[in-house]
């Protein structure tokens, strides 16, 4: 184990490369040794054998949208409890009770969410209005 | 000590062995399943090629390649390409910080089981793991079919929503432990209770954080309960309907690396890694840590092959319900509770 601390990660590194020579070999492979026959069928998009309607390209439920950005504020607070948890042994019952009133306001917000209806995906909840 | 050179020889010499190992596990797993799953619904799996059908990953690799490699007109071409090598990619990049059993010596030089010995490791494998959401996005979005996209959104909300709850659970150990090190957590692991149970994770009272960690690791692989994604009655099959050939074969790679990945942290965080009872010689007693190690993982990759035999499809407002109303509250309470243990305690 070298003693530079970046050289440590390069092993990382290359592995990444490693991995992305192999995925793209596999995909250039595929491409030069299967055989290939387009024919009109086969080249429109999927739609269980019936005629295309329409392509993809259209609006969809805004609940995805919701459920990306409750992931960013709970994730950073998912990554803010990581150090925390690392280092609670040195802080004892300090660090115990600074973090229940960090967790406190996030079970707030969490709360609000919940009877707000954004974590409702069923059908009553949307006809009613909420969101 | 090695020195810079010698180290990154050796560094990339493991690369390879685990990579060919980690394929060869996951062609074997797909047999396994195949084999398993077909035994629990009274038929036999594949049993034409090979003893036991032991050569069907082996034909449906080079089946794989041989088909036809198609690329729609109608998607976004460098994005279609771009999608199953990233999934594939950071699926089988977990893998590198991962470490299977104690430093071993070799020609009198000591030589860690593991390819990146980095202090971060956890952190490490969330952050990749979680990349692997934007091969499925990407995917879904660039194929410009309507169950591809919805499969990709379903897949990506998913994902992100059940993250939180497996990051979440992982506290209770970070706390116990003391450290991101992997080796480390395996290291606080070792001993035993009153003579006879493991001080593993699982028996310090975190089960229940292993029970959290099981429900979001099976969401987070898309598997079934939770394989919404690509529920077959009605997207087809989800964000890879229109990939085909080896591409489709890269995001069924990704798939089962991923479970890999899961079933490793999984005996590294709650099943105390490569600890267990030893016994016999000395050259018995060097090979009995990766024994162990690849046993749990093996009991883990059979329990997924188990629940995919058992349980139904979740609803996807279900699911969602569940992670965010149940496995996340439960993953808060969880985890302040081992905290007020720890530093009562401490």
């Amino acid at each position: 184990m070298p003693e530079n601390y970046i050289v440590r990660y390069l092993p990382l590194l290359f592995h990444m490369l490693i991995a992305a020579v192999l995925a793209g070999g596999m995909v250039v492979l595929s491409y030069f040794v299967g055989y290939r026959r387009p024919t009109r069928a086969k080249m429109s998009p999927y739609e269980c054998g019936m005629t295309p309607v329409g392509d993809a390209r259209g609006r969809f439920s805004v609940k995805f949208y919701l459920v990306a950005m409750l992931f960013i504020l709970f994730d950073v607070e998912a990554v803010f409890l990581y150090p925390w948890a690392v280092i609670l042994r040195q802080l004892k019952m300090f660090g115990f009770y600074e973090m229940m009133v960090y967790i406190g306001i996030v079970l707030v917000g969490l709360f609000y969410v919940w009877k707000k209806g954004v974590l409702d995906w069923n059908q009553t909840s949307t006809r009613r209005g909420t969101i | 000590m090695l020195s810079i050179q010698t180290f990154l020889i050796v560094a990339v010499i493991k690369t390879l062995i685990a990579l060919v190992v980690l394929l060869t596990a996951v062609a074997y797993t797909v047999w396994l399943e195949r084999k398993v799953v077909g035994h629990m619904q009274n038929r036999w799996g594949p049993t034409r090629v090979g003893p036991f059908g032991l050569l069907q990953p082996l034909a449906d690799g080079l089946k794989f390649i041989l088909k036809e490699d198609l690329t729609p007109p109608h998607v976004n071409k460098p994005l279609y390409i771009a999608a199953p090598i990233i999934a594939m990619v950071f699926a089988i990049t977990s893998i590198a910080v991962i470490p299977f059993g104690n430093p071993i010596t070799v020609f009198g030089k000591q030589i860690p089981l593991q390819i990146a010995d980095v202090n971060i490791g956890l952190l490490i494998i969330l952050g990749i793991t979680s990349m692997g959401v934007y091969g499925v996005a990407l995917a879904g979005w660039s194929s410009n079919n309507k169950y591809s996209l919805l499969g990709g959104l379903r897949a990506s909300a998913q994902m992100v929503s059940y993250e939180i709850s497996l990051g979440l659970s992982l506290i209770g150990v970070l706390i116990l432990a003391g450290s991101f090190s992997l080796k480390d957590i395996v290291d606080a692991q070792s001993g035993v209770f009153w003579g006879f149970i493991p001080k593993w994770n699982i028996f310090q009272g975190q089960i229940i954080a292993f029970f959290i960690y099981l429900c979001s690791a099976y969401a987070e692989t898309n598997r079934i309960p939770f394989d919404l994604p690509e529920a077959e009655t009605e997207l087809v099959a989800g964000y890879h309907t229109e990939y085909s050939s080896m591409k489709f074969a890269m995001f069924f790679i990704s798939e089962y690396a991923n479970m890999m990945t899961v079933a490793c942290l999984a005996t590294i965080l709650f099943l105390g890694g490569w600890h267990g009872p030893m016994f016999g010689p000395a050259l018995l007693q060097a090979v009995l840590p990766l024994v162990w190690f690849g046993l749990k993982v093996f009991c883990f990759l059979f329990l997924y092959i188990w629940v995919r035999g058992t349980l139904p499809r979740f609803r996807y407002d279900q699911l969602m319900a569940f992670g965010w109303k149940f496995l996340l509250p439960l993953a808060i309470a969880n985890l302040v509770i081992t905290a007020l243990v720890v530093a009562w305690t401490a």
